[in-house]
This record gives structure tokens, sequence and C-alpha cells, in this order.
């Protein structure tokens, strides 16, 4: 038996030669250290940048400028019929009483130019802004009240120092008359800067300065609840049958496949089976929330399958055992004690799933909930729209004010979001058992 | 009765079946004997199921069934001369007989269409009836089967437990149905643009411009239409490269500092804060690059002398690579803490530093989860749809420039089916084609995914 001999170091000569590499590997180890720290840096600084420039734009977007000044609310002009109901105040002369009232805040502008200027300050919402006031407080009529109208988004521009004043005026869009007028009423403190009530109480408009989220919001609710009365007892139910009930064979491992496969199918996709199954081959009509939300109940079935599998499975042999040896039947055993055990786990995954419905876009958009609908849905099967999708309409538009809107649309969502993450974290917090 | 309130008027009645055999089987234990076969609630439960079950089914059965019916039955409306012409033209004529049922009606209409119409609203009133007192006496008879099957030998708990057994294994079969679905959908709509457009011309094709048919017969869209996907797989690749190029480096090293570097605290806050970059949805992450980070890049493009285009694929990669940095990052950290302790010991006992350790024993140990993560990642990438909807353009460029605006598969589905459709026209068939090509890629990459961890996976004990 030959070897070749390998020149074995002196512990000494072995010594030097590490000693002398150490330097340079400790900086290599202090280099790799700063690259992981580096790359977390970077992860968390999008995470800021992402945030406050949400934020930022947001929060000043949940606010709007409003002009205050009083109005004489003429019972003849405004209910020419005298029965205060919706019908005989729709036929009154709001816009020539707020014109009026505005007019005489102004110093009673002469001429049809500065009039103009005048009447571009207000929303052109106002009149039905006033007449809702009355519809709600009758007792109003007649007398002269101080009211709080909206101003029009291109001023609500100006007012936040967007529009620069000093740029020529043929490239602004608001005149210097206009300025004029809207420095006379903010030096009488008559103009306010306050939470917008169009934001939570409006609803889709294309003007910026009325629009508001409350059908989006309502919208989504109608959609989260149909797909949470689908997807929760379906996915519990496939998780039980697959974890306890099945047998090991090949249709069991297909069912096991399917559902992984479908967790990993593009969103998008599932809109165009929606869009071909519900809306082409049932005729079920566009828009509407019960298909949305059947579109991501299907979405959102693995997540809560999978989560539910394994709430099933931390469920110890033990209790099985203990409750099938005192009598009671399979199905007993899995409804009065595995799942109620695992119910925590099985909430969990399901409040994340529709969490994920929640912020989910693109499936919707192919069901055809992009549509301008002004109306708040009333059910299931009215047309309506999402919060996801009002922000990605509202993001097309032009308008400066609606990039402030969609921001405080965001905050929104994402509020609601981490509500519905915080609760899971909880939930699973306080009820989590370590068997 | 409308739909609605018949299927509560069936609910009532198996609630009032319920009622009804629960009291029946206390009576007659009473009188007979003492002992039951199942719990009492049992036999209310399988009167109540008895009566609701079968009408229900019959409910959902005649309420889709009836329009197929009438269908069928309105066909003898049909002059000879409408069933001469296509299909297309019997669909619009059917069109105007659904206007004419819905009180739409627009101008003169042709007498034989509206008597169609008078004719299924006639059918519709009939079949209403028809329908309630069918379900309700299906109902009321079912309830009145299970009620007499009610007497103490009767094994109500197993008749009742097989019924659950049948609903657990329906409805894990909805995971089977939902697929079925979705390659139903997606691959017949593609048959019928295959058969329009040669598949060669659009697997191959190098140039995307889709029109519609009415604007090319009308000669107003300008040249004919090709479909060819390349620029938009060249898109949706050249994005998702750029948004691996972000979230590779900074998702493995995140994970590899939390799972070997920091200490629990950190851990515990790091952690968190980076899955709610998961969280935060896809509309927020376009609005994002569409509103900061696409004038950014372009300012930035042009302060360093580059043409960029306002809807850069950069700014739509980088965004997106924002995105999956969680993705990669959890997934990572799981792979790399499954990875013994023993194997980081053996290192260390050798001599190695931490990070010799990491490079040389721990990565290598854990590489095919990594890879099987960043795979996961390309196909999240490759479907994702709202930051190229809102960030990415339209235009289909041949392009490998990250500065240039290309277009995307998803945002080209987007665009094609949201609004307004013309059916059958070869456009609205294209993006059902490209849904196929994205379901087929996405999958194909899951399943590449799977076998990698499959076929590496090193079994420690």
């Amino acid at each position: 038996m030959t070897e070749t001999v390998k020149s074995v170091l002196s512990p000494h000569e072995a010594a030097v030669r590490v000693n002398a590499s150490l330097r340079q590997r400790n900086s290599s180890e202090t280099r790799f250290r700063a690259w992981g720290m580096v790359a977390i840096g970077c992860a968390l600084s999008f995470l800021v940048l992402l945030f406050t420039g949400i934020l930022s734009k947001g929060i000043p977007g949940m606010q709007q400028h409003y002009v205050t000044f009083d109005v004489v609310l003429e019972k003849e002009r405004l209910d020419p019929q005298g029965l205060m109901t919706p019908e005989s105040l729709s036929s009154g002369d709001f816009d020539g009483v707020i014109r009026d009232g505005l007019y005489r805040a102004l110093g009673n502008p002469e001429g049809r130019k500065k009039k103009k200027a005048a009447r571009s300050i207000l929303s052109s919402g106002s009149s039905q802004r006033l007449m809702a006031h009355l519809i709600d407080n009758p007792s109003d009529i007649g007398k002269t009240i101080p009211f709080k109208f909206a101003v029009d988004d291109d001023i609500d521009t100006f007012l936040r120092g967007m529009i620069d004043r000093n740029t020529p005026e043929a490239d602004r869009r608001i005149n210097n008359q206009v300025i004029a007028f809207v420095d006379q009423l903010e030096a009488r403190g008559q103009v306010s800067f306050e939470l917008s009530d169009y934001l939570f109480f409006g609803s889709a408009s294309r003007d910026a300065e009325m629009a508001g989220i409350k059908g989006a919001l309502v919208g989504s609710i109608f959609t989260l609840a149909v797909c949470i009365v689908i997807a929760f007892p379906l996915g519990v139910a496939t998780a039980v049958y697959l974890e306890e009930i099945a047998p090991k064979n090949r249709i069991t491992e297909i069912i096991e496949i399917n559902i992984n496969n479908l967790a990993a199918v593009p969103s998008v996709v599932f809109g165009i089976m929606g869009l071909a199954i519900f809306i082409v081959t049932f005729g079920m009509p566009r828009s509407i929330p019960l298909v949305g939300g059947i579109v991501l109940a299907l979405m959102t079935l693995p997540t809560i399958i999978i989560s539910s599998r394994a709430a099933i499975r931390a469920v110890p042999p033990s209790i099985r055992d203990a409750a099938l040896g005192i009598g009671a039947s399979k199905m007993q055993t899995i409804f009065h004690h595995v799942v109620p055990l695992a119910m925590p786990g099985m909430l969990t995954g399901t409040i994340i799933g529709m969490a994920q419905a929640l912020g989910e876009t693109a499936p919707l958009l192919m069901i055809g909930m992009v549509a301008f609908i002004v109306d708040v849905p009333a059910g299931v099967t009215d047309p309506g729209t999402v919060l996801p999708v009002q922000i990605f309409m509202w993001a097309d538009f032009a308008e400066r004010m609606f990039i402030q809107k969609t921001s405080a649309a965001i905050i929104v969502l994402l509020a609601f979001l981490i509500t519905m993450n915080a609760s899971a974290i909880m939930l699973r917090k306080k009820l989590e058992r370590r068997w | 009765m409308s739909t609605t309130s018949l299927a509560l008027s069936v609910l009532i009645i198996g609630a009032a079946y319920f009622y009804l055999g629960q009291r029946s089987i206390l009576g007659q234990r009473v009188a007979t004997q003492p002992r039951l076969n199942s719990l009492p609630h049992f036999y209310g439960i399988w009167t109540g199921l008895m009566a609701t079950l079968p009408a229900m089914g019959l409910l959902a059965l005649l309420s889709i069934g009836d329009d197929i019916l009438f269908r069928q039955l309105v066909k003898d409306f049909y002059p000879p001369e409408v069933l001469a012409l296509g299909v297309m033209d019997q669909e619009i004529a059917f069109a105007k007989i659904m206007n004419v049922v819905q009180g739409i009606i627009f101008g003169e209409v042709d007498p034989w269409i509206q008597a169609a119409g008078e004719a299924w609203i006639g059918w519709q009133s009939r079949a209403v009836q028809i329908i309630s007192a069918l379900v309700l006496a299906t109902s009321v008879f079912g309830g009145l089967v299970g009620y007499r099957q009610v007497n103490p030998s009767f094994r109500a708990r197993n008749k009742v437990e097989r019924v659950i057994h049948w609903f657990l294994i329906l409805s894990s079969t909805v995971a089977i149905i939902t697929t079925i679905g979705i390659v139903m959908s997606v691959l017949f709509e593609s048959i019928r643009f295959f058969k329009l457009i040669p598949p060669q011309d659009f697997l191959l094709g190098l140039e995307w411009n889709p029109q519609f048919e009415g604007a090319e017969r009308a000669g107003s869209g300008g040249g004919t239409a090709t479909y060819g996907m390349v620029p938009m797989f060249v898109g949706t690749f050249l994005i998702s490269t750029i948004a691996l190029v972000v979230a590779v480096p900074t998702g493995l090293f995140s994970a590899i500092y939390l799972a070997e570097y920091a200490t629990p605290h950190v851990r515990g806050i790091v952690k968190p804060l980076l899955e709610i970059l998961a969280g935060v949805p896809t509309v927020v992450y376009g609005f994002f690059a569409a509103l900061t980070v696409a004038p950014f890049i372009r300012g930035l493009g042009q302060s360093l002398g580059f043409e960029v285009a306002s809807e850069s694929a950069l700014a739509a990669g980088l965004v997106m690579g924002i995105m999956i940095i969680p993705f990669i990052s959890s997934l990572s950290d799981d792979v790399i803490n499954a990875v013994p302790q023993s194997l980081r010991d053996a290192a260390y006992g050798l001599g190695s530093t931490k990070s010799e350790a990491v490079r040389q024993v721990v990565l290598p140990a854990a590489l095919p989860g990594i890879v099987a993560a960043v795979i996961l990642a390309v196909s999240r990438a490759v479907g994702e749809t709202m930051i190229v909807v809102m960030a990415a353009g339209l235009a289909a460029n041949l392009t490998f420039n990250p500065l240039d605006a290309v277009t995307t598969v998803t945002s080209q589905i987007v665009t094609i089916l949201v609004g307004d459709q013309e059916f059958e026209s070869a456009k609205t068939l294209s993006a059902f084609a490209l849904a196929l090509m994205l379901i087929i890629l996405t999958l194909g990459l899951n399943f590449f995914a799977l076998q990698i961890v499959k076929k590496y996976r090193e079994q420690y004990d």
C-alpha cells in the first residue's frame, strides 16, 4: 500500500497560516453580515417609501376645502309647491338662491365675467347639498343660515398650493378673477379645510370634489359577504373530508393536486372563468356583487382549505381516540371535537383569505365591476363596484384632486386589511393551543 | 313566487318538520320502549332534510331548466327565413325577443318577435306557478315520507351522517369542478380563436395588433389585425426579470440575515414588517408605480440623458420586485431554518466562520428549496395583473430595453376583456388564447418547482 503522503503542516505552521488568513476571513464575515442588513434595510425602506407616499397624499386627501356663506332660504323660491317633499323641492331654484348668497358674500360683483368667475368657485353639486340639508331639516326654510359648500376641485387644488399663482394666467386652470375672489373669501375666514363628508358619504362621481367611496365600500361588504358564505363552509368541509374521511386513493390525490394548482392560478384567470361561465353561459348580469363574490370565493378556497387542513392536523389523535372510545360516531367525533378545536386555525385562515379577496381587483374587472355606478347597491344582485376597483378607476382620472382622493381610499382599504390581519393574529394568539 | 321566497318557504317547511319529527320520536319513546336507536334530534334532522333537500334540488334544476326549455319552444316562432340565416342572426333575433320580454322596446318590432316575446312572458308566469306547486308539494311530501319513517328502531343518526358524508364529498369536488371550469372556459374559446388565426401565427408571430372586426370591415382600423403573442411574452419576461433582479438578492439576503444572524427580538419585528409588503393589495402597488416610481425614473433617466418612456418596463418591474420580496424571503427563511443545526455545528467545529458555514454548508443544503421559491416567485410575477395594467402601458413593442414601454399577457387580457366586447370576434377570443398560455406557463412553473424540491430534497434525521 503506497499512499501519496501529503505535506503535513506542523501545528505551529498551521496556526501561522490560519492567523494570516484570519483578518481577511473576518472581514468577509463582516461584509456578508452587512449585506444582510443592507437587504433588510432596502426592503424596509421600500415599505416606508410606499407608506409615506400614500399617507402623505392620503391624509390631506381625507380633507377638502369648504366655503361658508349665508344663504336666504326663501320658501317661495325653493319650494314652490309648498310640500317640502323631495319632488317639490326639486323644482325649486336652489342654484339661484346659492348664487345670490355667493354674490352677496363677494360684495355683489358686476358683469357677466365676474359673476361667472364667482360661480366657478362652487362645486356643481352644491344645490343637491343644500336640498339634502333642507330635506333633513325642514324647519330651516324661510330662515337665513350660514351654509357650508364644497369648492370646485380646481379651487381645492389651488388652495392646497398645487397651482402656482405666479404662472401666466393662460397656463392656469383658474383665472386671476377667481383667485381674487378666493383670496377675498379666505381673508374673511370663510374658507375651511376639514374632513371630507363627500369622501365617506358620497358615491362615485366624475367631479373630484364630490367623489366618495360609500358605494364601493357597500359593494365590497356585499361581495365579501357572498364570498364568506360560500368559501367558509366549502373550505372547511373539504378540509374535513380530506383530513378525516378520505381514503388514500387516486381520487383523493387528484383533489389534492387540484387544490394546489388552483392556489397557483393567476387571479385574472378566475375572472375569465367568471366571465365565461357565470355571465356568458349562465346569463347572470354583469357588475353584481353576487358573481364577484362567487369568483372570489373560488379564488380564496385553496387558502382556506390549506390552512384548515393544517389546523385539523394539529389536533392530536388522542382527542379522536378518546371520543371514539366513549362511543361517539365518526361524525360526532369530527363535529363535536375535532372541528371546534381546529376552529381558531380555520378562522385565521378564513380571515386571511378574506383579506386577500378584499384587496383583489383583476378578477372583478373581468366580470364588469368596473362600470361607473352612482347608486349605492342595495343587495347582492344590484350592480356595484368594490373598493380596489374604485381605486383603480380613480387612479385613471386626470384631475389632480383624484390623486388625493385615491390615496385616501387606499388608506381606508389598508385600514380594513390591517384590521383583518391583526384580528387574525390576535385570534391565533388568543385561542391557539399547544398540545 | 320568486325563487328566493320559494326557497325560504321550503326552509320553513323543513323547520316545521324538524320540530314534528323530534316531537314524534319523543312521544313514541314514552309509549313503547325507552331506548331509541339515535338521539332524538337526529330524527328531527332527518325529517327536516327529507323536506328540504329534494325540494331544493328540484328548485335548482327547474329554475335553470326552464330557460333552456323556453329557448327550444320559442324556435317555433322563428319564420323560415330567419331559420335559414346563420347562428349569429338567430342570436340577434333572440336578443330582440328578450328585449320584448324585459319591456325594453326600441322603435318598430317585427310582429313575430312581439308574439314570441309575449308567449315567453306567458310561459314564464305559468312556469312560476308550476314550479312553485311542484317544489312545495315535493317538500311537504318528502317531509311526510321522513315523518312516517320515524320510529325508535329507525337508524336516524346513520342516515343523517350519510347525508353529511355526501355533503363533504361534494364540497371537496368543488376544487375539481373549478379547475374543469377554468380549463373549459379558456380552452373552448381558444379553439375557436385558433380556427380563425392559425396557431403558428399566434405562437410565433412577432406583431400584436388586435382590431375589432367591425373596424377592419369598415376599413377605418388601418391595416389588418395581427395576433402574434411573442411581443407580449417578451414584455412579461422583461418585467419579471427586472422584478427578480430586485427581489432575489433582497429577499434572499434578508432571509439569510433573519435566519442566521438576527436576534429573536429583531426577527420578531422585521418578519411581520416584511409580511406587510405581501398584504398590500396589488392595485396599491400599481398606483404607487404609476404615480411615484414611473415619474421618478423618467426624471432620473432624462437628467442622465436617457430616453425613458413614461410607462417604462423598469417602473413596473421595480415595483413588482418589491411586491415579491416577502414571497422570496419568507419561503427561503423556512427552507434555511429547515437545514439541521448539526450541519452548522459541524462547520463551526472545523473552524469556519459563520458566513463560511452559511455559504458553503447551509446554502448548498437549502438550494433546491430556494430555487423552488424563486420559480414560484416568477410564476407570481408572470400572473400579476394590476401593476402592469396601471404602470406598463399597452404598446406591444418587441424590445428588451427596460426603459421602453412594453405590454404583458395579463395587461392585454384585461384591456381586451374590460368594457364593450364583440363576442365571436378574433380580438375577444385572443384574450382567451392568451389566458390559456398564461395558465400553461404558471402551472408549468409550479410543476417545475415541485419537481426540483422532490428530486433534490435532502433527507435529514
